[in-house]
């Protein structure tokens, strides 16, 4: 493709829309792919954001008739299994295949073609499942999409409960994205560890690129289990299997173990990339390397052996034995230490430095307070007899909310004005991305910490209603109420967005005064990123460049 | 006030996790108030000030000191945690059952309650009944949780923290309410779609009270009696689909895959707590359920006016 490509991007005259739109189909370039995987993810971000709007609007006061609960019970699985399989999943991976091969001076990732295949698989897997509104039947009655949860918990799903086709579309929709993951994954720990520039050993990548690998590593081993269950499913439903048929012997409790090993790494997988953003911005930001690099490295490692340990302490309600129970919840408090670590490290990357606020940093800075508080909420529910009281409550959802938007959303907003820069050789505009911050920030803060409380006070969460005279009324409200800055800030977000690509202002190579790769090569970068394969000599080659006279690999 | 606060407990599982739970948001606060600070001060004091010489700050790598420390201190922490935190496992999990103990079987069904006393050869549906438990001559009463088809979970948050209930995996809890009154809950794994309104309501009755209760429980009612005269009422309901579903004792109505309805009258919800047990509401119930609670398993009977009076005027002497 490429020749053809090069000679039509020289021709001066617009070409016609359609051979445009056949190039980017078509394309196994790394950039595009990752623009695609980014552009696919906020499409699907905004869509499981209009969900989660009708879900709130839904909860506004008790009993209120808005949606039927067969409605309601969609709205949830779909925001579910959208935010996580289409939108945070395809995010991770837009940005890994963007800068992974920039960041460690290749051209393109190791196996171009399974890029390209593995994004389209993905396509494949929500467009599929967005078309169970049409061509699904749920639970009894229930029609349309599926409605069995995005953990989707036997036996709910056999075919004596979910009676029509939207399970199969859910399962379908997942075992296509699944492959797509996979190949992603086996793509990027290729580049990683085979297509580095002359120079960076494995200690002198960038952490985006060690971050990267490790998550890579935790997709082939967490995704497999869900595709392989995925499989199951499918059999105990057409082929008279009876894996998950409880009427017919089968357990309830080995899909949880399933979903959980892969659910739980999936969280990492991530959060990790998430990290990874941080370890990158955070610096630039402040003026200073990042601190304690092997340190970050090994605390990253050791989150990735360790979340493949902890899947468990999803299921302290389902009755294991106190040991069994014991066994999770020190492997889960375990997880804290080398988390712990980062945060340190973080902020001892900021101490003593010289601390810009531009809007990628303003998130990285929101990023590292709601990831805190995240990741303490997140102890008191590993806490196996708190979690019998907090386990699907609404405290919990809004844990991992606080987690997936307070900390993975954030961190990712920050990349994206960061990158947006090189990605549009276009500088967005710096006024209405703190506009966007402010807004989405209080936003997070009205939705999210208010709906602790009614988890507190002993409201589960999946219920489409509620009883009124449970304390639980006016949180629900104001919950309700921090959805309407959300949505005005995305707004504002999309209008800087489309702002700044047709009219912002030339961004040059280096806007940021930064020190990774990709930002000594063009904005956006050419076809197969370096002209000439660069050499480096330390974690910081463009500080090198920029200090001559105090270079970083006289310290490495 | 709440009537389903965590933080109200009213028996000792619910007790031994409140002051678990203490503890560990005194630990959590104070490590977040700790590292906001740091992250305050780094914020406001490292900030890049107007008429900055753009000068690069002195470039620090790293501190085998400091990182060592901010990695054995949360691991300390973090061990305190684990062992406070498996004392109250072990204590609630493998609490011995006393021979004083009552045993009801809680059956899950989709979106309702089925309770079995095996001591009293009870069943009942939706309301549980136990007695308090004076902490002097503990009555705890255990509960083993079964499901008849989906998963489901049995909160009630002042009496204790959830457990599921899942099909071919039995599980058991227990709770020793020190107080009487009304204790209320849900549902708490999702168990299709009318998971909202699968209530749960547990009435902890001193023991002469608890003790009344089942004596009227085990008798038949008055409406169900063998020798009393088929009523048109009755007359409706045993000819038509109802008896599939549902039992009343002593009658050909023996169905198992709804409530049972000897004692109908005894309770003051129907539904599965989803509306009062009012002439107005169970007419309605019989007549369209949905109205009430769509989705649920309950066929609206299509039945005329004069069958759904007659129906329900039979259901009200099933006291």
């Amino acid at each position: 493709m490429s020749t053809n490509t090069i000679a039509l991007s020289e021709l001066p005259v617009p070409r016609p829309i359609t051979l445009r739109l056949h190039e980017w189909v078509t394309t196994v370039d790394h950039k595009r792919l990752g623009i695609l995987y980014i552009l696919y993810a906020l499409t699907f971000l905004i869509v499981g954001g209009i969900e989660a709007t009708i879900m709130r609007l839904q909860l506004i006061r008790p009993h209120n008739d808005l949606v039927s609960p067969q409605f309601f019970n969609q709205m949830f699985t779909m925001h579910g299994t959208t935010m996580i399989f289409f939108a945070a999943m395809p995010l991770v991976f837009g940005f890994a295949n963007y800068l992974v091969p920039l960041m460690i001076g290749a051209r393109d990732m190791a196996f171009p073609r399974l890029n390209a295949f593995s994004f389209w698989m993905t396509a494949l897997g929500g467009l599929l499942l967005y078309f169970s509104f049409l061509g699904g039947d749920g639970l009894y009655g229930g029609g349309g999409a599926p409605d069995v949860g995005w953990f989707a918990y036997a036996p709910l799903t056999a075919k004596t409960f979910s009676v029509g086709h939207s399970t199969d579309y859910w399962t379908l929709s997942l075992l296509s994205s699944g492959i797509g993951s996979i190949g992603t994954a086996i793509n990027i720990i290729a580049t990683i560890l085979c297509m580095r520039c002359p120079g960076m050993t494995l200690g002198k990548m960038p952490l985006l690129a060690w971050l990267n690998l490790t998550m890579a590593g935790l997709v082939i081993l967490a995704v497999s289990p869900l595709t392989a269950a995925q499989l199951m499913l499918l059999v105990d439903r057409y082929l008279g299997g009876h894996f998950f048929d409880t009427q017919a012997g089968g357990s309830a409790v080995i899909w949880m173990h399933f979903f959980w090993i892969f659910g739980h790494p999936e969280v990492y997988v991530l959060v990790i990339p998430a990290f990874a953003f941080a370890s990158e911005i955070i610096p630039v930001f402040s003026r200073k390397a990042i601190f304690g690099y092997p340190v970050m490295v090994l605390a990253t490692v050791a989150i990735g052996f360790i979340s493949m340990s902890v899947w468990a302490h999803h299921m302290f309600t389902v009755g294991m034995t106190s040991g069994a129970n014991t066994f999770f919840v020190l492997s889960t408090m375990a997880i804290s230490v080398p988390t712990g670590i980062k945060i340190f490290n973080w902020l001892a990357t900021m101490w003593g430095g010289k601390i810009r606020f531009a809007t990628p940093m303003l998130f990285c800075v929101g990023f590292l307070f709601q990831f805190l508080i995240g990741g303490l909420t997140g102890v008191t529910l590993a806490v196996a007899p708190f979690d019998w009281q907090l386990g699907n409550s609404y405290y919990l959802v809004a844990h991992f909310h606080y987690v997936i938007v307070g900390a993975i959303l954030f961190a990712a907003f920050a990349a994206f004005y960061y990158w947006f820069p090189k990605v549009s050789g276009k500088m967005y505009n710096e006024a209405l991305g703190k506009l966007f911050f402010w807004l989405f920030f209080i936003g997070f803060h009205l939705t999210f910490d208010f709906m602790h409380i009614p988890g507190l006070l002993g409201m589960p969460r999946r219920i489409y209603t509620y009883e009124p005279g449970r304390g639980w009324d006016i949180w629900n409200l104001i919950v309700t109420i921090g959805v309407v800055f959300q949505a005005a800030a995305i707004l504002v977000f999309a209008a800087n967005l489309i702002w700044s690509y047709f009219r912002g202002k030339a961004a040059g190579n280096d806007p940021w005064d930064a020190w990774t790769l990709e930002w000594s090569t063009g904005s956006p970068p050419p076809a197969y990123n370096y002209a000439v394969i660069p050499t480096v000599r330390s974690r910081r080659p463009l500080w090198d460049l920029k200090h001559p006279e105090d270079p970083d690999w006289r310290y490495e | 006030m709440s009537p389903t606060n965590i933080f109200a407990p009213a028996s000792t599982p619910a007790q031994s996790i409140f002051g678990l739970s203490i503890f560990v948001i005194l630990t959590v606060s104070a490590i977040f108030i700790f590292v906001f600070a740091l992250l305050a001060y780094a914020v406001v004091k490292f900030r890049n000030r107007h008429g900055d010489d753009r000068t690069e700050p002195v470039q620090v790598y790293g501190s085998t000191q400091v990182e060592l420390a901010w990695t054995v201190i949360p691991a300390l922490i973090v061990i305190a945690l684990s062992l406070a935190t498996a004392r109250v496992i072990a204590s609630v999990q493998d609490a011995a059952r006393p021979p004083s103990a009552l045993e009801v079987i809680v059956t899950g069904h989709q979106y309702w309650w089925e309770y079995r006393y095996p001591k009293f050869n009870i069943v009942t549906a939706n309301e549980l009944h136990v007695p308090v438990s004076d902490p002097a001559h503990p009555t705890p009463t255990f509960l083993t949780l079964l499901s008849a088809d989906t998963d489901h979970s049995f909160w009630v948050p002042r009496l204790a923290g959830k457990t599921d209930l899942i099909p071919n995996h039995p599980n058991s809890m227990w709770i020793d309410p020190h107080e009487p009154g009304l204790f209320l809950g849900q549902c708490a794994q999702y168990c299709g779609t009318q998971h909202a309104k699968m209530l749960l309501r547990v009435y902890v009755q001193p023991r002469e009270e608890f003790e009344r209760w089942v004596q009227e429980q085990q008798k038949l009612p008055h409406g169900a009696a063998p020798d009393a005269a088929l009523s048109a009422g009755r007359r409706v309901f045993e000819s038509t689909a109802c008896i599939n579903c549902h039992t009343v004792s002593g009658t050909l109505a023996n169905g198992r895959f709804g409530p049972d309805l000897t004692h109908l009258m005894s309770r003051e919800t129907i539904a599965s707590g989803a509306a009062p047990n009012t002439h107005q509401m169970l007419r309605l119930w019989i007549q369209n359920p949905d109205a009430i609670k769509p989705g649920s398993k309950m066929p609206a009977m299509g039945l005329s006016d004069q069958d759904l009076d007659r129906v329900t005027a039979y259901l009200e002497t099933l006291r």
